[in-house]
């Protein structure tokens, strides 16, 4: 193991940038989905939320008139709003489980980005570093144990508020989140067999090579099923609509977090889509190439590569890599959104029969079909 | 890497805290709780030694010692929730008459 | 560093355990053992057995566990229906056997230690463990299935209502 030689410095620089880009990117999330979901029905979204004496500055008002009416200020108002709500915890509910469930919700989420590899090896100074927190060996295996805990924050939020809704809610969650992994950690093994590795780095690298000479062979390419597969089950572990019955307000109020309010909703909140943001990293580097460009090695970012007559040294296409990544994410994101805010919710009983009798079926089909084509 | 003397101890002594739990709780949940720790507590000896021989049997051996605990964990539950549903109790003390 | 850890881990799954006998509420006991289990994997790691400290959290921590837990708010069994907390000479004998015979295990184990030769590279990883039991063990494996298979028809048919 070098893990413990490699570990000091350099994976504590990764491990910090990584957590503050995802805590970063949760209210520009919040901000996103407004928007989306106003695109969806025909709407302005957020425009309103402005701060008056910014505008009024000489030099950079305009800067934050601009910003107003975006509506990027709104997320702002809405963390404040959640840091100075009442905390409301009901009688005769469990307390401490109370305050410990949206922790329990919160902490997997974002410890699972850990493995997933952002960017290519890049050359600092004498050393080679992955642009990755963990490059682990159980890779994978290491996620799905992290989201194997989410339905924990959901169970023990529902139970801990002595409310019916909450407990209803709390079960729906943990039933789907256990039912939609088994189909999800089996969607997956196909990709597994074919790149000989649980290791996300490997997989990664295992799409950059081309297939007849011109497809990349992106997961998508070789596994289009199980793509479409893991997307379905990933997404339902997200709890969002259509998948949202755990919540679903016209049912059963709010679900398991009914009686969440102030920071602890907002954690809740945050874990969502944080979550989110995990999902599309982990499904950019199954299927589709991770932080790869098309027709462009891994390699270049190491040693810099000529195009047309002109050098363009290694860290230029590491950050072009990174740049794929993160707009490769972004766009799952964007879809999660679109599809969020497209379909209606789900009967509880149709969750269950597409989890166990559709989706779970067809990817123990592509396993064996995967299967017999490495064998053949 | 530590004696794995260490390990076997702090095995034994989770071993114990489980059958504590067996035989005292009344509650059938509990006990199958316990019961649960006694299966890690085994497989961390089996883990420890297969570390000390550089054998990786041990690791087998744990690997089918989890899944049995998960089939057994699926029945029991299931059991208890029948159990449940006929005497609306799951205290293993009142639950001692073999008719069903 | 290792044996910091060992310590601190250790403390934390004994302590873990006890929660699990100790604590009335049997959903703060769950979550007791799922700690426990934490720490557990963490100790799995120490003894170079990442596949398996993977397992734990996956299999245990993170499906069993939670079917514990399941089950527990599916009965709603809070403290007051448990009946009040007894101690009975029984229990103290239990306790005090159950002691006498951690001790009689405990002192051939630590005998049994000592420190171990330098492991391979792939000891302990998916390919080392995966490759032992596809090779060596694919009977008891597939016997595994064959169980697991079993065991969801039992617990279909016992958990069902109504046929």
């Amino acid at each position: 193991m070098n893990t413990a030689a490699a570990f000091p410095l350099a994976a504590l620089v990764k491990a910090t940038v990584v957590l503050f880009a995802i805590v970063g990117f949760s209210p520009v999330m919040t901000w996103f989905e407004r928007k989306i979901s106003a695109l969806a029905q025909d709407r302005m979204g957020p425009n309103r939320a402005r701060v008056p004496w910014l505008e009024k500055l000489p030099l950079i008002g305009g800067l934050f008139r601009f910003l107003g009416r975006i509506g990027i200020v709104h997320p702002v108002a809405d963390a404040l709003k959640m840091i100075t709500k009442e905390d409301f915890v009901p009688d005769r509910a469990d307390k401490l489980v109370h305050t410990l469930a949206p922790w329990i919700a919160l902490v997997p989420a974002f410890v699972t980005f850990a493995v997933v590899p952002f960017g290519p090896d890049i050359r600092i100074g004498a050393t080679i570093q992955h642009l990755q927190v963990a490059n682990l060996e159980v890779g994978i295996l290491y996620i799905f144990a992290l989201s194997s805990l989410a339905p924990y924050g959901a169970a023990l939020a529902g139970w801990s508020s002595n409310n019916k809704f909450s407990l209803l809610g709390a079960l729906r969650a943990s039933a789907q989140m256990i039912s939609y992994e088994v189909c999800m950690g089996a969607s997956a093994i196909g990709l597994f067999m074919i790149y000989g590795s649980l290791r996300l780095e490997q997989i990664v690298l295992g799409q950059q090579d081309l297939l007849w000479g011109i497809v990349p062979k992106w997961g998508v390419v070789v596994q289009p099923l199980a793509a479409i597969l893991f997307f379905a089950a990933a997404y339902a572990e997200t709890k969002r609509a259509p998948f949202d019955t755990p919540e679903g307000d016209s049912e059963i109020v709010a679900g398991y977090f009914t009686e969440y309010s102030g920071m602890k909703f907002g954690m809740f909140y945050t874990a969502e889509f944080v979550e989110m943001i995990v999902l599309a990293g982990l499904y950019v580097s199954l299927f589709f190439g991770g932080y790869l460009i098309p027709w462009v090695p891994a390699g270049w970012a190491l040693t810099g590569q000529a195009v047309a007559g002109v050098m363009v040294p290694g860290f230029v296409w590491a950050l072009l890599m990174l740049g794929a990544f993160l707009l490769k994410v972004a766009f799952f994101v964007f879809l999660q959104f679109q599809i969020r805010w497209t379909l209606p919710r789900f009967r509880y009983d149709q969750v269950m029969r597409l989890g166990w009798k559709i989706l779970l079926p067809l990817s123990l089909a592509n396993i064996l079909v995967t299967g017999l084509v490495m064998l053949w | 890497m530590l004696n794995t003397g260490l390990f076997l101890v702090l095995s034994a002594v989770l071993f114990c805290i489980g059958a504590v739990g067996v035989v005292t709780r009344r509650n059938a949940i509990v006990a199958f709780m316990s019961i649960e720790i006694m299966f890690n507590a085994a497989n961390l000896a089996f883990l420890a030694f297969a570390r000390q021989h550089v054998d990786m049997t041990g690791h087998a051996a744990a690997f089918f010692v989890m899944a049995v605990a998960a089939a057994e964990a699926a029945v029991g539950l299931a059991i208890i929730i029948a159990v449940f549903r006929r005497k609306a109790t799951v205290n293993l003390d009142e639950l001692r008459e073999l008719r069903g | 560093m290792e044996l910091a850890l060992f310590v601190l881990f250790g403390t934390l799954a004994v302590l873990g355990s006890l929660g699990v006998v100790l604590s009335r509420n049997p959903v703060r006991g769950a979550l007791w053992l799922v700690g426990a289990l934490f720490c557990l994997a963490v100790l799995f790691i120490l003894t170079d057995a990442h596949l398996l400290a993977a397992l734990e959290v996956l299999v245990y921590a993170g499906a069993v566990m939670v079917l514990f837990l399941f089950v527990i708010m599916l009965l709603n069994l809070r403290e007051e229906e448990l009946g009040p907390r007894r101690f009975t000479p029984v229990k103290a004998l239990a306790v005090a056997g159950t002691v006498y015979l951690g001790w009689l295990m405990a002192v051939p184990m630590w005998k049994a230690g000592r420190v171990p030769p330098a492991a391979p590279a792939d000891y302990g990883t998916v390919e080392g463990v995966g490759m032992l039991i596809f090779k060596n063990y694919l009977l008891p494996f597939e016997m595994t299935s064959l169980l697991l298979l079993a065991a969801v028809v039992g617990a279909v048919m016992l958990a069902k209502r109504r046929m």
